[in-house]
């Protein structure tokens, strides 16, 4: 009896609990964006929100987009693929949206685009970098340069700036992002005539690289490329130190964050990555970014945060030059970007759908990353 | 050569860690046969413990004193953690089926590891610089002063344990308890209390490790006690499981294992190692390496 | 005859609601999308849980690896669908598409069921020696070496994933094939060879000591179990197009384990239950995400301290109506 009693409370409650329908109202623009605000990935999802949402309340305030208020609907993915893909049905069936923006990882990414492109949706990824992400469809944009350049960029830092010969690779198994760049960072450095001496690997979480430090150290290397998150890099660095390792590391991207001088202290001194964009950049378009978002948020924007606010932007902009909300319209204008003043530079979107940008090379001295060069992409 | 010896001592500072947390799995199981999933857990909550204990001495130098007392702190406080989860979440269960213990494990340490990630965040937070940092270097093998201490706390707090228990009159009690918890409550054991001391022993031994991973390696985060938590176990297993010395000769040879098999094979087949090793020795002898074997009773 | 009768009626059912459903029955109607992919997760769920039912609740092995098992039939069918699925398509050229589509899935299915029945062989015949506690920890073990495996497969994606299915499975795939393993599993506890298992889970040394082959039984049910959760790891590789090692942790399994515990362990309706139950709450608390397992970790450690059966303990849907109840053990004496 009390089990029957137990049931039938259990099933009412339950159909209570199934969400109802929410359409956006007719004076405004649903824009959803799904990333990773809890979960192992967490400060990349978080970042990338903060500036998303400081983009729209500027562009609100300057008066919407074609006369409405844009209003972005935001999901969180815990950082799991299966996740993204029912974040994005979600926001596309239930809410409504006309445009998806998302993800930081490529993982992510390519679990959420078909669903996006199945429904005639554009996607834009702020920061996926593998170049899988947008062979997913015509539907699926990136405002980012994909790895195959960001490895190169990297060979480039060894070889040319560093001059480097012999250089050791540790990169994590785990994470696309990684595996991609360690490959085309091979190809590319042998191809200068580089040798690689040694490669190791490590998974995302991981947290004593001891081990395969002192593999590395025993092929006596010049430098390291270590293409991975700044979570396990500031902890790479500090290891390999206390190793006795003294060469300098490379990497990309994924370093970039406030945190990694914290994480690494000075054992990170003389390591370079390339990045977006570069906080010391004097633009003056960069500057007000800057400060903007250290006032709203105090904190600094890492590239993540620069890359989302221009994501929002141009998503913007694509939809005031098409001059409406509906997909294949939102798609050809975005198909068409050129020459945008970006925070993370001058961005045009290439037939492949992805952004040709230069890629900034940083140094860390004491806590800063001071800009060193700009690398041009080739082609 | 040097690699090797140098790979070994990896080994075994990792394996250091892993005998620290084993211990309190083992003195768990040895009282209660209960698989305290929630043990790495409260490894990771003595780790955050003493990051904000830590972060109350900021501005102080990085002293000896103030790492003592930071590790003091949050053995103190996971003591207490160990002994509230005792209370309110196994000893309603203590009498039912093994399954149900074992599922009320699982669930105190999802909960415990999603609390922690609403709680304290789910991004990592980095231990700031405790103790003095000095290196040594012997013979090209380099060991940080951090290592050297995690080896030596292992050891010296091994030792503390086993006095504890071969000579006191309460570690007799917890002897006793895990023969037979009947007979010994039959023999005037208040065996609550001693439970209770054992969890509050373990849990303040699993808080120790996470503080002195915190100062070896700077990261901690919510789940940062699943990992470590599941080898410990599988080093208590390996050694086994209710054997004191079990426990930290199991965390060494899981530790310089995997250090092993990471450096010179791949460093993807990490995590399946010490599973590897555990299915091995369940099957070829689950009493352990130094456990003896159990006939079932009928 | 009537079985025959009621599958033809299964069916029927099933198709007239997968039409209705996705919009091609009445013209204008058609359920949200988003509603219909909580509806075949739940269906899937349903698949797990039943078939980890019939190990933990029936057999009473306690195994906390099922995720292995759905990622062995995951990833071979996804795999077999992109590399053979247009051979096998041209093969059948000759019947409409969604014949085709039907044979393919069926095909990568039955492989995906086969190769996950294998492991759970390879899994069970070593590990069913175990008991309790290290069984769970060996299963729990076994799970994890199966992630690490894919994870170091390039060839199926690795740590980057795996993409590119085509959608075979749909509503009416996913519960037909739900049907069916309850219908099964019911069928499989009500013989006498689920009599047995039963036994085994009451007193497996008494059972042996009347002459039952224990391990051959448990091993039984262990491949059956483990060939049923590779059916579901395949619906789920063809329903969502993307796999990803992630999906398969440890975690997952606990998932599992969370729907059959709450619906009652030994309740093949309970199991039912649970799973909806599960993945009603997940997507209504979708706001509250991040509570989300916090609430579902403390409503399984309440749920073991004060009704360690689950909702529906033993009891199965038919024997609530009818005032008749299934015995329910006593609970295991204290042990002197």
């Amino acid at each position: 009896m009390k089990s029957r009693v137990l049931l039938a409370v259990l099933s009412a409650a339950a159909a209570l609990l199934v969400p109802a329908c929410r359409r956006g109202g007719g004076d405004e623009i649903l824009v959803g964006e799904y990333g990773s605000l809890t979960g192992t990935t967490a400060t990349f999802g978080q970042s990338t929100h903060n500036a998303i949402t400081m983009a729209f309340e500027e562009i609100n305030a300057a008066g919407g987009v074609l006369g409405k208020k844009v209003r972005v609907i935001v999901e969180d993915d815990q950082s799991k693929p299966e996740e993204a893909a029912t974040a994005v049905t979600k926001l596309i069936n239930q809410n409504h949206v006309v445009a998806m923006l998302g993800e930081v990882s490529s993982s992510r990414s390519l679990a959420a685009a078909p669903i996006c492109q199945a429904n005639g949706v554009p996607m834009i990824s702020p920061s996926s970098t593998n170049p899988r992400v947008t062979q997913v469809g015509d539907y699926i944009f990136r405002v980012c340069f994909i790895d195959p350049f960001q490895a190169e960029v990297g060979a480039r830092i060894a070889w040319e700036i560093l001059k480097l010969k012999r250089v050791a690779i540790l990169s994590d198994v785990r994470n696309d992002y990684s595996v991609g760049l360690q490959t085309f960072f091979r190809q590319t450095f042998k191809g200068f005539g580089g040798e690689i001496v040694a490669e190791q690997s490590y998974s995302e979480g991981d947290s004593d690289f001891r081990a395969q430090l002192t593999q590395i150290k025993s092929a006596n290397p010049e430098g390291i490329y270590v293409p991975g998150y700044y979570t396990e890099v500031g902890t790479i660095a500090r290891q390999a130190r206390e190793l006795g390792i003294t060469v300098p590391l490379i990497g990309g991207d994924g370093w970039d964050s406030p945190r990694l001088w914290e994480i690494g202290g000075e054992a990170l001194n003389g390591c370079h990555f390339s990045n977006h964009y570069s906080v010391d950049d004097p633009s003056p378009a960069v500057q007000k970014f800057v400060s903007d978002y250290k006032a709203k948020y105090n904190q600094v924007p890492d590239a993540l945060a620069a890359l989302g606010y221009d994501a929002a932007k141009i998503l913007a902009d694509a939809m005031k030059r098409a001059g409406s909300t509906k997909g294949e319209q939102v798609r050809d204008a975005l198909t068409g970007t050129k020459d945008f003043p970006g925070v993370t530079g001058t961005i045009t979107i290439n037939k492949e759908r992805n952004a040709v940008k230069p890629a900034v090379v940083l140094k860390i001295e004491n806590g800063k990353f001071v800009y060193v060069t700009t690398v041009k992409p080739t082609g | 050569m040097t690699t090797f010896l140098q790979q070994l001592v990896n080994g075994i500072s990792l394996g250091s860690i892993y005998a620290l947390i084993a211990l309190g799995y083992t003195m768990v199981y040895g009282v209660l046969r209960l698989i305290n999933f929630a043990h790495g857990d409260v490894y990771m909550l003595g780790a955050y413990t003493g990051y904000y204990l830590s972060r109350k001495l900021k501005g102080s130098e990085p002293s000896l004193l103030g790492a003592l007392v930071v590790m003091l702190g949050a053995m103190l406080v996971c003591a207490i953690v160990g002994i509230v989860i005792e209370r309110f979440a196994y000893r309603p269960v203590r009498r039912a089926e093994r399954l149900t213990l074992l599922i009320t494990a699982i669930g105190v340490s999802l909960f415990i590891e999603n609390g922690a990630q609403l709680v304290f965040g789910p991004d990592p937070k980095f231990f700031p610089s405790l103790a003095p940092r000095a290196d040594f270097i012997v013979g090209g093998v380099r060991l940080t002063s951090e290592q050297l201490t995690v080896i030596a706390l292992s050891f010296l707090l091994m030792l503390l344990l086993r006095f504890f228990i071969l000579k006191t009159r309460t570690g007799k009690a917890m002897r006793a308890v895990s023969f037979n918890l009947d007979a010994a409550k039959l023999m005037g054991i208040s065996t609550d209390r001693i439970i209770a001391i054992t969890f509050a022993l373990g849990s303040a031994l699993a808080a120790a490790a996470g503080v002195l991973i915190g100062m070896q390696i700077p990261k901690i985060d919510p789940l940062m006690g699943i990992n470590y938590g599941l080898k410990a176990f599988v080093a208590a297993v390996l050694g086994g499981i209710g054997n004191v010395p079990g426990a930290v000769l199991g965390g060494l040879l899981i530790g310089a294992s995997e250090v092993m098999v990471v450096g010179y094979l791949s460093s993807t087949y990490r995590d399946a190692i010490a599973f590897g090793i555990l299915i091995l020795v369940l099957l070829l002898r689950p009493q352990g390496i130094l456990g003896r074997a159990q006939k079932e009773k009928v | 005859m009537k079985s025959v009768v009621k599958s033809v009626v299964l069916v029927g059912t099933l198709l007239l609601v997968n039409g209705l459903f996705t919009g091609g029955l009445v013209p204008n109607f058609s359920i949200s999308p988003y509603f219909l992919q909580i509806l075949c997760l739940a269906g899937i769920n349903i698949i797990l849980a039943v078939s980890l039912n019939l190990i933990n609740g029936f057999t009473g092995q306690f195994s906390i690896g099922h995720a292995g098992f759905m990622a062995i039939g995951a990833y071979v069918s996804a795999f077999l669908s992109i590399t053979v699925g247009d051979r096998i398509r041209a093969a059948v050229s000759f019947a409409p598409i969604s014949v085709q589509n039907s044979a393919l899935l069926l095909m990568v299915l039955a492989a995906g069921a086969f190769v996950a029945a294998i492991a759970g062989f390879l899994v069970g015949v070593p590990s069913l020696r175990l008991r309790g506690d290290y069984l769970a920890i060996v299963t729990l073990g076994f799970g994890e070496i199966i992630r690490v495996f894919i994870v170091n497969i390039d060839a199926i994606g690795g740590a980057r994933g795996l993409g590119g299915m085509p959608r075979l499975a749909n509503f009416f795939w996913i519960y037909l094939f739900a049907a069916a393993t309850v219908a099964a599993v019911t069928r499989i506890v009500n013989s006498s060879f689920g009599r047995t298992l039963i036994a085994i889970r009451e007193d497996e040394i008494a059972a042996e000591a009347m002459g039952v082959n224990t391990t051959r039984h448990k091993v039984l049910s262990f491949v059956v179990s483990s060939a049923m959760a590779g059916v579901a790891g395949g619906l789920f590789a063809h329903y969502l197009m993307y796999l990803h090692p992630n999906s398969f942790t440890f975690i997952k399994s606990f998932e599992i384990i969370i729907m059959i515990v709450i619906g009652g362990l030994g309740s093949i309706t309970g199991s039912v239950l649970g799973a909806v139950l599960y993945i009603t709450l997940t997507e209504g608390l979708r706001e509250f995400a991040q509570y989300r397992m916090v609430l579902f970790s403390l409503l399984l450690i309440v749920i073991m301290i004060v009704r360690p059966q689950g909702i529906l303990g033993h009891r199965e849907l038919r024997n609530l109506w009818r005032r008749r109840r299934v015995a329910e053990p006593a609970p295991p004496a204290v042990s002197g």
